[in-house]
């Protein structure tokens, strides 16, 4: 046997990595299966929503139906069956929990295994959390902490209760309904997400963050996440994801929309560990998500990092519209596509004010039978003089049976534009694998740390916590895959 | 300490290359394997590692008492065996400390050891660097990338000292050096010689061996030891070339 066959063996033989695959036993109110205008209605009703945002759901609706799934992607995606799900799951309580001692036991419970306990006085030290649990908002911490210096982080549904004028001035100004297939199914459905505002001038004292779970059998969960940096301020952010292993598809369909003014500053992390499907391909989340950012004023920043490990199907491609003079944009990514995962990821950075400059730099690894694609797209329009752009993409594989593809388009409408862009395929080689083996180490530990190298400029953009995270669960990724 | 019977190999699913080996080594001693061109040194050195793709047809290899050939190439690295390579192995983005570090441990739980942590594996990396008087310059780079030829080779040496084998193979680790590193690495080599470790010299040059003095010198050729006998065989070598296998084959 080769080192290479050896190697893929362990990986396999690894197998049943997912640690998160568990499901809270609770009792939970659900829409019936099925999708229309009453469904739009329904979700609307539930949370007590004004008229203009019942109207502006509906809109979306009406042009959801006349839209068909896209097809562009390299994803083979089986049909899904729209009226087959539930759009609405809820835990039951009486009512929206005031504080943290209001929350049913058995969802702390749940966070709490998931390594997220949400008393503030166990939480983790600087970082506020939102839990997503199906499709509300369960508790969220630090907020009382957070109002004292004017930052307002909350659950959708409170914000559209509370900060109307915010939630109505921003909603769809980056993503708007008709957007695509799945934001504009979002935009009908969404049910809650995060909402958070940052005021002029001020630096968020903490890491803010949603954990989402999907937890109720034969649902979707469809948030959306809506945050706007005032002049001058700053927020991290970060975003984890997790579902119980089930043998069927479940579909998350989430919308993030940024808003960066002048001289502000968004850093978006996202560690995604949605279920991924067992080795045959059974089950898994399709993550069909839309998250884009606009720098509408100068200066300012926008980076997504994101480390993409679930999932049965990923289509992401988060973005950033650069809007203002020297506004910068960037986009870190780690894809992993492990035994029968498919991932479509990329970005795309649209390039509209002078002198903006953006960064891609994105890496795939792809496993058994892992098909993982790199598309993205640069946009230098005729007004963007001096504008910049360097891409990079690496593409890992392991053993011979996954694939790699990078599907890249540039636009440059300015013949002052500078764009660059490099791409690598590589295969963990038997040399690398004997290399490390002969100096004492694990199949398994050299994999880990071959891998962590090879993703070693992403991972370093992520907060100190994540890091640490993501890397232990690069490893968990490619259990069962050694190449 | 390795004990090498009728030891035949080949490339799999390929020809043979190694054709009845019989060599032993005791601890203390250093042995020069030298020979032509494709005479199957290198292969000798990977079969012994565990190399993927050669195939053992016959003969035996005990290394300690214990059949190495049983062993994975990851088991024989932490039973003491060090495989330095002709060719040192690129690693991008893993730095050289923590790569250290991470072999090191591993070999330490092997022996029963407790792990270093960061400050204490610090203190034994820089009281290695004083005993072989090399800088510091690698440490903090990728696992061999970017690096010389020079600085591969002298970086193997340093992984040598640090993971502290029982049996050292060092794969032509002279091959490609100018005059100064080849010293540096030549009295590496020489400080690292213990009563409780045994070092096998592979090389095509007798140039080595005026800087290291070897115990044994073995002349390989065609897959088989055809001279042995002490360190003055190396001139015989250099004054007559491996023409002279001629005779002895």
């Amino acid at each position: 046997m080769t080192g290479n066959a050896q190697t893929i063996d362990t990986v396999r033989t690894l197998g049943e990595g997912y640690k998160y695959g568990f499901v809270t036993a609770i009792e939970s109110e659900s829409a019936p299966p099925g999708l229309s205008e009453e469904t739009v209605h329904f979700i609307a009703a539930k949370k007590r929503e004004p008229q203009w945002l019942l109207d502006w759901r509906l809109e979306a609706f009406r042009r959801w139906q006349a839209m068909e799934n896209p097809h562009w992607a390299r994803l083979r995606i089986a049909p899904i069956d729209y009226q087959a799900a539930s759009y609405y799951s809820a835990p039951k309580q009486n009512e929206g929990p005031r504080s943290l001692d209001e929350v049913d036991p058995e969802l702390l419970r749940t966070y709490e295994k998931l390594g997220i306990p949400l008393h503030e006085r166990a939480a983790l030290a600087g970082v506020a959390v939102d839990a997503v649990f199906d499709s509300v908002s369960v508790a969220t911490t630090f907020k009382a902490k957070l109002a004292e210096l004017g930052i307002i982080f909350c659950s959708f549904g409170e914000a559209v209760q509370a900060h109307p004028d915010l939630v109505r001035r921003y909603l769809g100004s980056v993503v708007p309904q008709g957007d695509n297939f799945f934001a504009a199914l979002n935009s009908a459905v969404f049910s809650d997400g995060s909402f958070a505002y940052v005021p002029p001038g001020l630096r968020c004292p903490m890491e803010l963050s949603t954990y989402f779970r999907i937890n109720a059998a034969k649902s979707g969960q469809f948030e959306r996440t809506l945050i706007i940096c005032d002049k001058g301020s700053y927020v991290s952010y970060l975003e984890g994801c997790t579902a119980p292993q089930r043998d069927e598809n479940q579909l998350h369909a989430a919308v993030v929309e940024l808003i960066a003014l002048e001289d502000a500053e968004i850093k978006y992390s996202t560690v995604q560990n949605w279920y991924p499907g067992d080795a045959e391909g059974r089950g898994g989340i399709y993550n069909f998500v839309t998250k884009r950012g606009a720098c509408r004023g100068a200066r300012s920043k926008i980076s997504w990092t994101q480390v993409e490990t679930g999932s049965a199907i990923t289509w992401k491609y988060p973005s950033c519209i650069l809007e203002g003079d020297d506004s910068v944009g960037a986009f870190y990514s780690v894809a992993i596509t492990n035994n029968m995962q498919q991932a479509d990821t990329g970005t795309k950075m649209i390039h509209i004010g002078r002198n903006t400059r953006s960064t891609i730099l994105a890496k795939g690894i792809s496993a058994g039978r892992g098909q993982n694609t790199y598309r993205g797209l640069v946009r230098i329009q005729p007004r963007a003089d001096g504008a910049r752009n360097y891409t990079q993409c690496d593409s890992l594989l392991i053993g011979d049976r996954c694939g790699a593809h990078t599907t890249p388009y540039i636009e440059v409408r300015n013949p002052g534009a500078r764009v660059e862009h490099e791409a690598t395929t590589s295969k963990i080689s038997d040399d690398q694998m004997f290399y490390c083996l002969q100096r004492g180490l694990s199949r398994e530990d050299a994999l880990s740390l071959i891998v962590n190298g090879f993703c070693k400029e992403v991972l370093k953009e992520l907060p100190m916590e994540f890091a640490v995270e993501a890397q232990k669960l690069l490893a968990v990724s490619l259990e069962g895959s050694v190449g | 300490m390795l004990d090498i019977r009728n030891l035949h190999a080949r490339i799999a699913e390929g020809r043979e290359i190694l054709k009845g080996i019989d060599l032993s080594v005791a601890a203390g001693e250093v042995h020069a394997i030298m020979g032509p061109n494709g005479s199957g040194k290198s292969t000798l050195a990977g079969v012994l590692a565990g190399r993927p793709g050669y195939e053992v047809s016959a003969g035996s290899v005990f290394y300690q008492g214990r059949d190495l050939l049983a062993l994975a190439p990851d088991e024989r690295a932490r039973a003491g065996i060090f495989l330095a390579f002709q060719y040192p192995v690129e690693i991008p983005g893993v730095n050289n400390m923590y790569f250290l570090r991470a072999a090191l441990n591993a070999v330490r739980r092997a022996r029963g050891e407790a792990e270093l942590d960061a400050g204490q594996f610090l203190k034994s990396v820089r009281a290695k660097l004083k005993l072989l008087e090399i800088e510091d310059d690698l440490l903090q780079r990728g696992v061999n990338v970017g690096f010389s030829g020079g600085e591969k080779k002298r970086n193997e040496i340093f992984q040598m000292a640090m993971l502290e084998p029982k049996l050292a193979l060092l794969d032509e680790t002279d091959s490609g050096l100018d005059i100064d590193a080849l010293r540096l690495v030549a009295g590496g080599i020489n400080k690292l010689r213990a009563p409780d470790r045994a070092i096998v010299l592979i090389t095509h040059y007798q140039r080595l061996l005026d800087y290291v003095t070897p115990d044994r010198i073995h002349v390989l050729s065609e897959g088989r030891i055809v001279l042995s006998g002490d360190k003055s065989l190396a001139a015989e070598l250099e004054k007559h070339g491996y023409a002279m296998l001629g005779d002895a084959a």
